[in-house]
């Protein structure tokens, strides 16, 4: 549609008025992909989801209407609240522990030490790969029966578990896995680091605050605005997790839905069992609860995150 | 390059036998000394941290049955049947697969720097009346789960007859659907001097050409930073890849690895290793020749 009313370009414009107007035309025609793209692959499927959401579809047959079922059918699906539960353990264990690291790794590494290019490549590679297939491939089998894991605890003289055959202990891996990415929050923590102004260290200095003092009152509320970044990014990244708990559990988020994340749950009756109505609704779920737990954090960022005043 | 990287790793470890001994005040010593055990934690936990990774590559040179029973880097007996197994293991030999990736890999990145740019620029620098909620909804869209749009999209393709094609993956790209890299892309040419641009256009460039001839040549590390990005992303995308693409023929690397996984009892691990090592290998040329732009485009947006 905007193309058109580009090409209908009016010379005979007033020469003022022109300028605003050509820019109002060429803006939209520079941004005629991304609005078709707006609308007819995220805002039409939303809707489309959303009504899909109330209905029981199984794609061979057409939708069929029935009000807040599947929503009410939620409430009473043992699999569905194993997920919730699988997925909050994992953001809420997983996401703290990550940036936490980040942020130790990054403290260590800042003050233009020799070799900080090496470090920092060699603590971000893993960010690079930890979502592929190929990395959950060597997890299943790092802490398989006879994976590395348990070869370098045999070492020691301890007989390790199946870590992914026992439900204790088959998330945890999945968590060990996201808190081995830590690199990319790491190098935007360093780049946090850098823009902290070095004279607030050196009056705290002349003062005769003390290392821990200097951390507490200059670095953290410093990078506060950063942390608050990170935060937000792993916190949904996590929440969409998908190819790990898929890979690692054989497609099933196995042992005991011991690691069916909540993404893997959407596919299996989407995709799998092709209800797609139920999944629609399972999908609408992750998107309000999201879009919540991001508000929440954006209303409490008010009470820590220090933006330069 | 990579000589230059291990060059590097190894100068903490050499310096001690070079350095000259440090002056004898108590001060300077233990700073030196705390200088040493941090390199020295710092050395051995990435060791720690990169040993899955090292213990991939040379298991996946080790004959099966010493995979499962030795941990160590150094194997005793060194093989390249993994790989001559895994390549023709699938239904498809993996070169198969490599195309596809790769088809769907390029697509992508062309896309993406086509629509993505068009879009910066205009949020950027053209003034114009919604501007700001388009804006808005840009980063919105960051956020956003796709697994809310999914079904409906799948929909609509399966019945367009295109599942089992590469069009359900590639045409989004082209739709500007990466949002992350429209506000990458903003930023930078934010960061680019107003005057330079506006110098064309007082010459009597319009738009189009102040774009194409002034901007988009100036804002050649955002795209670097993009196609390198895209790249990645696709290659290790497991979901889209899954749901759309179910003969083996267009099979993508991540879903034949996946398939793989499915097939192969504790005997094939030898050549599962072997494969998930070589779809790892053009992610870590990004990584050893392209840094720069990653380290880059991860510190100004936050990009994984």
């Amino acid at each position: 549609m905007t193309v058109t009313t580009a090409a209908a370009d009016a010379p005979e414009a007033p020469p003022r008025a022109r300028g605003r107007r050509r820019q109002e035309l060429a803006a939209h025609v520079f941004m005629t992909p991304w609005l078709v793209g707006l609308l007819a692959v995220t805002a039409l499927p939303m809707l489309a989801s959303l009504y899909l959401a109330f209905t029981d579809y199984n794609i061979l047959s057409s939708p069929e209407f029935i009000g807040a079922d599947n929503f009410v059918r939620l409430v009473d699906d043992d699999r569905f609240w194993a997920s919730v539960r699988v997925t909050l353990t994992y953001v809420l264990v997983s996401v703290p522990l990550q940036l936490g690291f980040a942020l130790l790794l990054a403290l260590l590494l800042d003050k233009g030490m020799r070799g900080l290019a090496i470090y920092r490549s060699a603590y971000y590679l893993p960010s690079l790969l930890g979502t592929s297939v190929a990395v959950a491939v060597l997890w299943r089998q790092i802490f398989g029966h006879d994976g590395l894991v348990n070869q370098a605890l045999a070492l020691v003289g301890i007989e390790g578990s199946s870590w992914l055959q026992n439900p204790q202990t088959a998330l945890g891996t999945l968590v060990v896995l996201n808190v081995w990415t830590f690199g990319s929050p790491m190098v935007i923590f360093l780049a946090g680091l850098r823009q902290i102004p070095h004279e607030l260290y050196e009056s705290a200095r002349v003062d005769g605050a003390s290392v821990l003092r200097q951390f507490a009152h200059i670095t953290v509320p410093m990078l506060t605005p950063i942390i608050f970044f990170n935060l937000i990014l792993q916190t949904i990244g996590a929440f969409q997790s998908f190819t790990q708990s898929h890979v690692v559990s054989g497609g099933t988020g196995g042992p005991v839905d011991s690691t069916l994340f909540y993404t893997l749950y959407v596919y299996q009756q989407g995709f799998v069992s092709f209800d797609m109505g139920y999944a629609s609704a399972l999908a609408w779920v992750l998107l309000v609860f999201i879009a919540l737990i991001t508000a929440v954090h954006f209303a409490l960022s008010r009470y820590w995150v220090h933006y330069g005043d | 390059m990579s000589e230059q990287i291990l060059d590097r790793t190894l100068e903490p470890v050499q310096r001690p036998a070079t350095a000259p001994p440090p002056p004898a005040t108590v001060g300077r010593r233990r700073r030196v000394r705390t200088a040493w055990l941090r390199h020295l934690g710092l050395i051995v936990f990435g060791l720690f941290m990169l040993y899955p990774l090292l213990w991939m590559t040379v298991s996946a040179f080790k004959p099966s049955n010493l995979v499962l029973s030795d941990p160590s880097l150094i194997p005793s007996e060194l093989t390249l049947d993994n790989f001559r197994q895994g390549w023709t293991s699938a239904n498809q030999p993996f070169w198969v697969f490599f195309g596809n990736s790769l088809v769907v890999a390029v697509s992508s990145i062309v896309g993406n720097l086509f629509s993505c740019s068009l879009t910066a620029y205009a949020l950027a620098r053209l003034e114009f009346r919604a501007r700001k909620l388009y804006f808005a909804i840009v980063l919105v869209s960051v956020m956003l789960p796709m697994h809310v749009v999914v079904i409906p999209q799948y929909i609509v393709f399966s019945q367009l007859d295109l599942v089992n094609t590469f069009v359900p993956l590639i045409l989004p790209k082209f739709l500007a659907t990466d949002a992350f890299f429209i506000f990458l892309m903003v930023q930078f040419i934010r960061s680019i001097p107003r005057d330079l641009d506006q110098a064309a256009w007082l010459d009597g460039a319009g738009p189009f050409k102040t774009f194409w001839y002034v901007v988009l040549p100036l804002m050649r590390p955002a795209l670097v930073t993009t196609a390198i990005f895209t790249f990645i992303w696709t290659w290790n995308d497991f979901f889209g890849q899954l749901i759309y693409l179910t003969e083996s023929s267009v099979f993508t690397v991540p879903v034949a690895l996946n398939s793989l996984v499915d097939s192969q009892s504790q005997s094939g691990i030898g050549m599962l290793l072997a494969m998930s090592v070589l779809t790892l290998l053009p992610i870590l040329a990004f990584f050893v020749f392209a840094q720069k732009y990653l380290i880059q485009g991860i510190s100004t947006t936050g990009l994984k």
